[in-house]
């Protein structure tokens, strides 16, 4: 059985409100997603008991943290915070930053050496806070919290101060964190880049409510995702798996519910996972049988699942299409006029660009 | 002539007048300029005014009404005679009891722009990892703190040094109980014996001056607080 986090708060600020009522698996990565002034910050406040929501419930793992009578203290909470910034003390040095909440952990499941490997902080040990790099002032922020073996890991916008290389960087910190230690983690960012390879749970926010929530694949492919992450990251993410590689044409195949897809060949052995992206842009449709007559590669059997909003005064519309699993594409509307596309409708995806989401080439 | 012979009662006086109100006033000024630094309140204003007070009344309003409050029949003095024997106005304890509020401020304000200063985010963080509130103070804040210390117990203890009105109405002039340098200094002078109060003028120069010297360069080279 999943533990799971359950969390509703309702909170009214003038010009701003917050209404959610979640309920996520407490395992994994969960991402919150939204632009600011979202309310994911205040979401994230609320679950670590820096903000008490007037009418709040929230219950980890079958433990109360706050109902009518209850609130739990933040210190009581086992929790671990992880900021943009990195927030280290500056009077101690890296090795006491660390300490300091584990000296104050009576149920310890992590310790030092593990952490400190973990995440490579072994060189900065005695080293004081301003002489590190934002990136390593990061990971020992990150080490910090996990030394109080937090029950749920809490990262608001980590990655944000640092640049793209830095993020490359951290990036598999984070994901050999959940692999190894197996705490979950709620992640809330305003940029979906530097999250497809550790999201596991969605939640999309917009104006303090949540507009859609689960599953990374399902999230991402609903047609009521434009409007809170825009044109920019629309599209579907698919799990597949490394099936065989092609020496000759310098491809490699990937698997997924008894569809392949063909991509350049990847440095990857056959049989591990591999997300990929499509964007709904790269998705065009057909309703007749490819005859051998196009250079797309992929080309996959679909079925019109939902088509989306029409918008007299734009000319596109997404289809959310289900191929085993979903896929959205973004055609015109004289498009979807012309092919007379009707939900059920079997069609087939043409697919001219796929992005590997990588777990970074250093690891 | 050699070396005028000064009596070193009013300094030893003064030095434990000025020690045991710092120490006093670092108890007392320590949680009200933190509730300062973090209430929302709106007694706030009122609270700062009062701390503020002393800064822009004449010495000589502070000591009367002290000298009222302290005496035997005073809300401070009375219970305090009846309990002790003697009241507080011309003693010691009196003396400690007037400099303590009369120097507040200069430690209330320095510890409430330093706590202002280093925000709500370390509390926060220290609490995150599992610190109660009292234990993060402790630990987090007075060590981020250690300039506004500094600043106020340097002013607080130089402030008790030189005041002369409020002590001269609430402690009189009682040699090796109330009379301290300031009031020795006037005595001095009073009777024209200008050597001595030019050794005891001098004296307090130098040491304030050195004192300051000394803080600032120690605030120099703490290092700089980044978060």
């Amino acid at each position: 059985m999943t533990d799971l986090l359950t969390a509703k708060f309702k909170m009214d600020y003038a010009g701003f409100n917050l209404d959610v009522d979640l309920n996520l698996p407490a395992k994994g990565v969960t991402v919150v997603f939204g632009p600011s002034g979202s309310g994911k910050t205040t979401l994230l406040r609320c679950l670590a008991g820096l903000e008490r929501a007037p009418s709040g419930f929230l219950k980890l793992a079958g433990q109360v943290w706050q109902d009518e009578e209850i609130f739990l203290p933040i210190q009581e909470r086992k929790i671990g915070l992880v900021f943009q910034e990195s927030r280290l003390f500056p009077h101690l040095n890296i090795q006491e930053n660390l300490l300091y909440g584990y000296q104050r952990t009576l149920t310890r499941n992590l310790h030092l050496d593990e952490v400190v490997q973990v995440l490579d902080l072994g060189h900065l040990l005695k080293r004081r806070a301003e002489k590190l790099s934002g990136g390593e002032r990061q990971r020992v922020a990150i080490g910090r919290a996990l030394l109080t073996s937090p029950k749920l890991l809490l990262m608001d916008e980590p990655l944000a101060s640092l640049d793209m290389q830095l993020k490359a960087e951290i990036i598999p910190f984070i994901k050999r964190i959940e692999d190894e230690f197996k705490t979950p983690i709620i992640y809330v960012t305003h940029s979906m880049n530097e999250v497809l390879q550790l999201v596991d749970t969605m939640v999309i926010l917009k104006s303090g409510k949540v507009v859609n929530c689960g599953p990374v694949e399902e999230v991402f492919s609903d047609v009521r995702l434009r409007d809170a992450v825009g044109d920019e990251q629309l599209g579907a993410v698919l799990e597949t798996s490394v099936a065989e590689h092609d020496e000759e044409f310098g491809l490699t195949r990937l698997d997924f519910m008894g569809q392949a897809l063909n991509v350049p060949k990847q440095n990857i052995p056959v049989g591990q996972n591999l997300r990929v992206h499509i964007h709904s842009r790269d998705v065009s449709l057909s309703t007749a049988p490819p005859a051998g007559t196009t250079s797309v590669l992929n080309i996959l059997q679909a079925k019109v699942e939902k088509i989306g909003v029409l918008d007299p005064k734009g000319y596109s519309v997404d289809i959310e299409l289900d191929a085993g699993r979903p896929i959205l594409a973004t055609i015109t509307r004289k498009s979807l006029a012309n092919l007379n596309l009707k939900p059920g409708q079997p069609v087939y995806a043409h697919i001219k660009a796929i992005k590997m989401i990588h777990e970074s080439d250093n690891m | 002539m050699g070396f005028p012979l000064i009596d070193l009662e009013p300094i030893w006086l003064t030095l434990q007048l000025a020690g045991v109100t710092v120490v006093i006033l670092l108890a007392l000024g320590t949680p009200i300029a933190w509730w300062l630094a973090q209430t929302r309140s709106r007694c706030r204003v009122v609270v700062e005014a009062v701390v503020a007070l002393p800064l822009v009344l004449p010495p000589t309003v502070l000591g009367f009404y002290l000298l009222i409050l302290l005496g035997p029949h005073g809300w401070v003095g009375g219970p305090v005679q009846a309990l002790t024997g003697s009241a507080l106005s011309f003693s010691f304890a009196g003396l400690v009891f007037a400099s303590t509020l009369y120097s507040l401020p200069f430690v209330v304000q320095p510890l409430h722009s330093t706590f202002e200063s280093i925000g709500k985010v370390p509390m926060e963080t220290a609490q995150s990892l599992g610190a109660t509130r009292m234990d993060a103070f402790f630990t987090v804040i007075t060590p981020l703190a250690r300039r506004g210390y500094l600043t106020a117990v340097v002013l607080g203890f130089a402030h008790t040094l030189g005041e002369f009105g409020v002590v001269l109405m609430v402690g009189g002039n009682i040699p090796g109980k109330t009379k301290v340098i300031s009031i020795e200094i006037y005595d001095r002078v009073e009777v024209l014996e200008y050597a001595q109060a030019h050794i005891l003028s001098a004296g307090l120069l130098i040491f304030s001056f050195l004192v300051l010297v000394m803080v600032y360069s120690i605030n120099r080279k703490l290092p700089v607080q980044v978060t």
